[in-house]
């Protein structure tokens, strides 16, 4: 019976295994390594948004007590591979390349590194910082997309190539709306949104010798940094190497190299010193990406009895100068629901800011807004029920791939949460309930995004104490990554989860992609899972003839010993097994299989949202906040129901508080700190309550998973948006809904 | 903050004559000769630096320091860059995220919105000194049966937050805890499960 119980674990809400490190203040980030003899860096940045710099006094902050450099792009060392870059295989959605720090003259946005500082404190950085000035020939800039929209382009990799996703889609007849019965057409804003991880971006660089770089990096990838810093510097991949063991947060923002590490490579190179940098809450607006303020139409027609016969959705979103910047934002609207025609087109418009990077449930949460809005207001037009408006239009298989879904439990999802949030209270008609002041109402908005697996390659080993340690490269920026791959090893292997230790954030370790797009667990999941698998294989053929005719599946390792399930004499002590080598660990890759060919594969999610307004004040108070997933098998239900309730949480700064502004007279951000750039705090947030229907997906990987990361997120806005027009009668197509767009 | 930034000539200018002005009046009893006049002759701008530092005594999770220190260290650079003590996050360096909160005489304070000269004599308790030995504090165990973190960044403002906000008799309800929590974000939303492991020692009636 025990013995079963252990084997239980995947599924099992399981502490998490580095939860002790967390709450005793023993987890170490990026800027919390000692070194001996640690520099400290401070960037300067540009005070123009476009043009050249023509000349940077900086005497006074070289002469500043403790200073050991200054560093621009007038003494800055040459970085051998800022030549010789091209294009970034690292950063496959985006044409052009990352800002080549100090390089040029060229100032491409405001708030631009022109300089690093570089003393023996923080204090004396940050007071030398303020010494720097630069001068310039400013230029024209353009800051506002609005204003430039006419200008906005096909991006330059769908141009070239005719199958790539960002081209426009069709099925059925072009803008076969414009002809529809009932129709309509709106316009929706989402502005710029900023990560704003709770960690500042921060990394510390050691060159431990002229050809050989070690980074303690906030990157959602090791092996990516590594990647472009090693190119960066013509080393050796293996010469360079990057730990980001913990990672406060990232959103998305850990998904790209930006100036400000290069900046502290440099540093540290100059100084010969290890150099810790972390950027200023001021910095995260302008330095390290952002969701890109878009501009979405759609446009939508029906008939009467609530069958979507066109959709268009058009958007065009903001991308910097020197790089372009692609998200997903139409991609739901291709593939969710019935339709016969259905339009889509994508642009960018370059403005002279910073490049934006994919924020949680990037072009998607986005894409959502605009569709699941304009589903809400068709229904009213239709005088339906959202919910069975769905259900009418709700596809049995892939609309735009023409495929069978891998598994699709999206109506069980939908019961799930009607129930759950009381939907059968609403009323059609807006504006029919109240409570005193307060006007409540309904909504919901569905989400989905891509199932994705890459390759991944884990090592297993069996070390003489009855452990087993795992390692791969991949990374945990707060999913609970470790404990869920401690449970899927511990399930395999059947051996208890406290002997077994799963080690991450290292570029040294076995290869994983970026821990990005929902794929980790997909992913790294069967990574673990075969490499337990092989290092049971292995250990069986070691244990002699007893186990010769063994089943793979009968093999478990116990305290102690290699043993046979149902045969309880038949073990091998490890320390025999260790003998003839069972302590070499077996590395194993996972890869997708062929069957994203055949299924189309997608998680699924839809948020239910009851609001409270006041109607003199225009307060919107999210009174209940229901996510229901169908992300596949759960492997732990605590962590994962955590990360739901944050997507949940995201979603309300999404539609209610959330906007980064750049006074465009000058194209600099006049948010710049938590005072102005509201985030949700614990007094914005409801009880968020999660169900998940829990179903494997046989397609995506043997595990059945098939991620919760950006489903948590996508949808979440107009639920609470399409409940603020349930309450209200008041329709707000551009985000944040703020009191002054209600009274 | 305007002539910092708009004179920095003016300002380095102002800084030297404050030093000479210091130093001269220290001068008759302590200053070496030297020294003073390297100052003086702007020659050697980091031995005048080091008439920057003051004197500091601080109690922190029980362990008696004696520093030095430059008037504008705050408390949280001090704990994490001259006390190796990175368990107190630095989340805004403006006093707007809680990510800094530790207990100043048991008192919750942003730690990077204070200067660590103006503790003088007191008792600092960080989120390593929560823990008595190997034991986690009730609450530490709490935030992790209920998952109330996810990245752990935010985990040690939090917790000493909850700490004191159960202390100070501010956690009678869902309501309250949310209202006395809000100056601690957890940009990981991890609010719900932060406020059951609240409740549940709040509850539990163990000695906070
Ligand atoms: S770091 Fe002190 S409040 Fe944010
Ligand atoms: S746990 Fe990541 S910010 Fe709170």
């Amino acid at each position: 019976m025990k013995e079963q119980a252990q084997n239980k674990q995947i599924g099992a809400p399981m502490d998490r295994v580095d939860g002790r490190l967390k709450v005793t203040g023993g987890a170490k980030y990026s800027a919390e390594y000692e070194l001996p003899n640690m520099a400290y860096a401070v960037l300067v940045g540009s005070t123009i948004t476009k043009g050249r710099l023509t000349g940077i006094d900086t005497k006074a902050a070289e002469k500043a007590p403790g200073v050991l450099a200054v560093i621009t792009h007038f003494n800055s060392p040459k970085v051998p591979g800022f030549d010789t870059a091209g294009k970034d295989p690292s950063q496959p959605a985006t044409v052009g390349g990352p800002l080549k720090i100090f390089k040029d003259d060229k100032i491409r946005y405001n708030d631009q590194p022109i300089a690093v500082v570089v003393a023996d404190s923080w204090e004396r950085a940050r007071f030398a910082a303020r010494l720097v000035k630069g001068q310039y020939a400013p230029e024209k800039h353009k800051t506002n997309l609005e204003a430039n929209a006419s200008e906005a382009f096909l991006p330059t990799a769908a141009k070239k190539n005719p199958k790539h996703p960002m081209n426009d889609y069709q099925r059925g007849q072009v803008d076969a709306y414009k002809t529809g019965a009932i129709k309509l057409e709106s316009e929706y804003v989402i502005p710029t949104e900023v990560h704003h991880p709770m960690e500042l971006q921060a990394i510390t660089a050691h060159w431990e010798a002229p050809d050989r770089l070690t980074l303690y990096d906030k990157t959602q990838g090791t092996l990516a940094t590594r990647r472009d810093f090693a190119k960066e510097w013509n080393l050796p991949e293996e010469n360079v190497k990057v730990i980001a063991t913990f990672v406060g947060g990232a959103f998305g923002n850990a998904l790209h190299s930006w100036p400000h590490e290069s900046a502290a490579i440099i540093a540290a190179k100059v100084v010969n010193r290890p150099v810790k940098l972390m950027l200023t809450r001021e910095q995260m607006f302008t330095n390290v990406g952002y969701r890109p303020y878009t501009w979405q139409k759609l446009g939508m027609s029906a008939t009467a009895d609530g069958k979507i016969t066109a959709i268009t959705h058009e958007s065009v979103g903001q991308t910097s100068t020197y790089e372009e910047f692609t998200e997903s934002t139409l991609a739901q609207t291709r593939m969710m629901y019935q339709s016969p025609n259905v339009t889509t087109r994508y642009r960018l418009a370059s403005l002279d800011v910073c490049s934006p990077i994919w924020m949680r449930g990037p072009g998607e949460a986005t894409g959502a807004f605009a569709l699941e809005s304009a589903m809400d207001e068709m229904a009213h037009l239709l005088n339906l029920d959202p919910l069975e408006f769905r259900l009418r239009n709700y596809t049995e298989q892939d609309p735009e791939k023409n495929k069978p879904w891998s598994t699709k439990f999206l109506k069980e999802c939908y019961q799930l949460g009607a129930e759950r949030v009381g939907w059968n209270k609403r009323q059609l008609k807006p504006g029919s309930l109240r409570d005193g002041e307060w006007l409540i109402g309904y909504g919901m908005g569905v989400g989905t995004f891509g199932a994705h697996r890459g390759a991944a390659t884990v090592g297993a080993q069996l070390r003489p104490d009855g452990t087993v340690l795992l390692q791969c490269a991949t990374t945990d920026i707060g999913p609970g990554t470790g404990t869920v791959m401690t449970q899927i090893a511990a399930e395999t292997l059947g051996l208890d989860p406290k002997k077994i230790r799963f080690e991450l954030g290292n570029s040294s370790f076995p290869k994983a992609g970026t821990q990005g797009g929902s794929s980790t667990v997909n992913s790294v999941g069967p990574a673990t899972q075969e490499a337990c698998l092989a290092l049971k294989e292995k250990l069986r053929t070691l244990a002699g003839a007893a186990f010769a005719s063994a089943k793979k599946e009968d093999v478990t390792l116990t305290d102690g010993y290699l043993a046979l399930s149902g045969s309880p004499t038949t073990r091998v002590a490890y320390a025999d097994l260790i003998k003839q080598g069972g302590d070499k660990a077996v590395t194993v890759e996972a890869k997708p299989g062929p069957e994203g060919q055949k299924y189309s594969m997608y998680s699924f999610s839809v948020h239910f949202a009851e609001v409270r307004v006041h109607e003199l004040t225009g307060e919107v108070r999210v009174s209940k906040l229901v996510s229901c997933a169908d992300a596949g098998t759960i492997i732990n239900e605590k962590t994962a129901g955590n990360q739901m309730k944050g997507g949940a949480v995201g979603g309300i700064g999404m539609a209610l508080m959330e906007a980064a502004h750049i006074d465009d007279r000058f194209g600099r951000y006049v948010t710049k700190d938590f005072a102005d750039y509201h985030v949700p705090v614990h007094a914005d947030s409801p009880d968020v309550q999660v169900a998940f229907v829990n179903q494997p997906d046989p397609h995506v990987n043997a595990l059945g998973t098939k991620g919760i990361g950006e489903i948590a997120i996508i949808g979440v806005a107009p639920a609470i948006a399409n409940a603020i027009f349930n309450a209200t009668g008041k329709r707000i197509r551009e985000l944040p809904i703020t009191p002054d767009k209600l009274i | 903050m305007s002539i910092e930034s708009d004179k920095p000539a003016g300002h380095d200018e102002a800084r030297r004559t404050f030093l000479k002005q210091s130093s001269l009046l220290t001068a008759f009893t302590m200053v070496p000769g030297p020294v003073l006049q390297a100052a003086t002759y702007e020659l050697d701008e980091k031995v005048a630096a080091a008439f920057e530092k003051v004197p500091l005594r601080l109690e922190v999770n029980g362990v008696k320091h004696k520093l030095s220190v430059e008037p504008r260290t705050t408390l949280l650079d001090l704990l994490r860059e001259n006390l190796n003590l990175t368990g107190t996050k630095k989340g805004c360096d403006y006093g707007q995220c809680g990510a800094c909160t530790v207990h100043v005489d048991g008192q919750r304070v942003n730690s990077c919105l204070s200067f660590a000269v103006m503790h003088e004599g007191k008792k600092i308790t960080t989120i390593e000194g929560l823990t008595n030995g190997d034991k986690l504090h009730p609450m530490q165990e709490a935030f992790v049966k209920h998952d109330g973190f996810q990245c752990g960044y935010c985990t040690p403002g939090q917790i000493m937050s909850a700490v004191a906000c159960v202390r100070e008799g501010h956690a009678g309800s869902e309501g309250e805890i949310r209202e006395y929590m809000s100056g601690n974000i957890c940009r990981c939303g991890a609010y719900s499960n932060i406020v059951a492991a609240i409740q549940e020692v709040k509850n539990g009636g163990q000695k906070v």
